[in-house]
């Protein structure tokens, strides 16, 4: 561009006539703001929130013992305790994850052989207390028991990219 | 309505009724200041493709955000004045005063409509000049009294920066003064008297021009904020204010955001007069015909439109490098300004139609 023509825009504010539109333009358009409370953004079926431990249709929980969720844990979050029970089967008796350390990672929900661990749409949660965000077997299994529906649904929909 | 407030106070002492008058016209000022702040929250975040502030309402109503400001202004009068170790603290006190007295105090020269005027005075646009430089003392006392190298360095960028553009403000406003003949606001209006192409925005334009990107720059908005540059000075000569005296330097530079759009209204756009005026068909309409007619409203929508301009600048441009604000001042706007005085000054002598003319 010549050196005239270069002043000659700069003069009459060009450049700027074309910024001052492109945000006039903006000015009009539909807001992408989403007001939290109110409205929520839409949820992958692979979104990872919450913990919880699934159970089998007749009652019986998956989790075998394995530790495989313990070992891959990078923010070693996860604690296992394991004995045989009466039945022969291995079994858990204590299964913690202190999600004070867990960084949803999803590692542990990957690395489970039977999809016992999993990790649910629940973000909205809080602890009042230190210890209330140490979630225990029992509460892990009781948060399974409550979203069952959901997490069986969310599984059913990644089933084919899984 | 406005003739009877007049006859009505004109029954008062002289310090009674130069006080009511003040505060009739300071509340809706500050008012205005607050709400200022609130569509500036809300038009950037329009251009942003954001909503805004869209909570804070009354009563459990959000109602768009409107009680913002009110929240705003409530918080910082409980806020904590800290004044820094180090700092003077006569000065520190008296600079938020300083730069906010000349914002309030050029208002008393603009005429709201025809001789709606708190001083009719004949130097009222020497009065406008003269008064809003003084503000810039209060930007410079701040940032030295601060005993702060960031408010130092604002202060110095300010001062350099106001001075610059004060010459080519004044070179514009000398423009104005050659083609109404008059240095009284209300004169000058009435010198753009008969329709909308009476107005001196045509016969001036680069003048107007000059004029408002100065009054951007004298204002320190951005894109000319080189004295509160938050991201290179934290936030300039106020850094070290909070509470009451931060939110006055914020109410003088928003007071004086309104002034510099009601100036370029009354000398460019016509001040109260009506862009439909002289056209009898519209302003002779039973019902909205004294709408379309002239009067303080259209001084009030030229204002709000001034207004927008001032945030839609913001929203839009990045900040100027220093070296360019001071070459677009000094050798950009001043050679302008002069060349159209020349232009001007021909013009009258030529009694150029439709505005010198017979």
């Amino acid at each position: 561009m010549s050196n005239f023509s270069r002043r000659f825009k700069s003069l009459f504010l060009s450049e700027l006539r074309t910024g001052l539109g492109v945000t006039l333009r903006h000015f009009f358009k539909r807001k992408v703001t989403q007001r939290y409370p109110e409205e929520k953004t839409p949820l992958s079926p692979r979104f990872r929130g919450l913990h919880a431990l699934r159970r089998y249709p007749n009652g019986e929980e998956r989790c075998i013992a394995c530790k495989l969720c313990e070992v891959v844990c990078p923010a070693l979050a996860i604690t296992i305790e394991s004995e045989q029970r009466a039945d022969g089967s291995r079994r858990t008796t204590r299964y913690d994850i202190d999600l004070t350390k867990c960084i949803f990672c999803g590692y542990c929900e990957e690395s489970c052989p039977v999809d016992s661990i999993v990790e649910t749409h629940i973000f909205e949660y809080h602890g009042e207390q230190r210890g209330d965000l140490l979630m225990t077997k029992e509460k892990l299994l009781a948060i399974g028991d409550k979203y069952e529906a959901e997490i069986a649904l969310a599984r059913q929909e990644d089933a084919n990219y899984r | 309505m406005i003739d009877w407030v007049i006859t009505t106070l004109g029954h008062l002492p002289v310090v009674v009724r130069t006080v009511i008058l003040i505060a009739l016209f300071l509340i809706p000022l500050m008012l205005s200041v607050a709400y200022l702040t609130y569509a500036e929250r809300k038009i950037i975040g329009a251009m942003q493709v954001r909503m805004g502030p869209n909570r804070v309402g009354f009563f459990g109503f959000s109602l768009w955000g409107l009680g913002q400001p009110i929240a705003d202004a409530v918080k910082l009068m409980f806020k904590e004045i800290i004044i820094p170790t180090g700092a003077n603290k006569y000065l520190f006190i008296i600079s938020p005063i300083l730069s906010i007295a000349p914002a309030l105090a050029a208002w008393a020269v603009i005429p709201f409509d025809k001789g709606v005027v708190f001083a009719d005075i004949n130097a009222g646009l020497l009065y406008v000049l003269a008064v809003t430089s003084i503000g810039v003392y209060g930007v410079i006392i701040a940032g030295w009294a601060s005993n702060s190298k960031y408010a130092l360095l604002g202060a110095m960028r300010s001062a350099a920066q106001i001075v610059a553009y004060e010459i080519a403000m004044g070179f514009a406003l000398v423009g104005v003064l050659m083609a109404a003949g008059s240095l009284n606001l209300g004169e000058i209006v009435a010198a753009q008297k008969g329709n909308i192409g009476h107005w001196f925005v045509w016969p001036l334009l680069p003048l107007f021009v000059v004029y408002f990107i100065s009054g951007v720059a004298e204002t320190n908005r951005a894109p000319f904020d080189v004295a509160e540059g938050e991201s290179e000075i934290v936030a300039g000569f106020h850094v070290e204010y909070s509470g009451m005296a931060f939110a006055v330097f914020f109410l003088a530079e928003y007071a004086n955001m309104i002034l510099i759009s009601g100036l370029a209204s009354i000398l460019f756009l016509g001040g109260w007069l009506s862009p439909l005026a002289g056209w009898d068909a519209a302003t002779t309409l039973p019902l909205i015909g004294p709408i379309l007619d002239s009067g303080v409203h259209w001084l009030l929508i030229k204002i709000s439109f001034f207004l927008f301009v001032f945030l839609w600048l913001r929203a839009t441009f990045p900040r100027y490098r220093y070296d360019q604000i001071m070459r677009l001042g000094w050798k950009v706007f001043i050679p302008i300004t002069i060349v159209w005085l020349i232009v001007v000054g021909i013009a009258v002598l030529a009694k150029l139609p439709p505005w010198w003319g017979a």
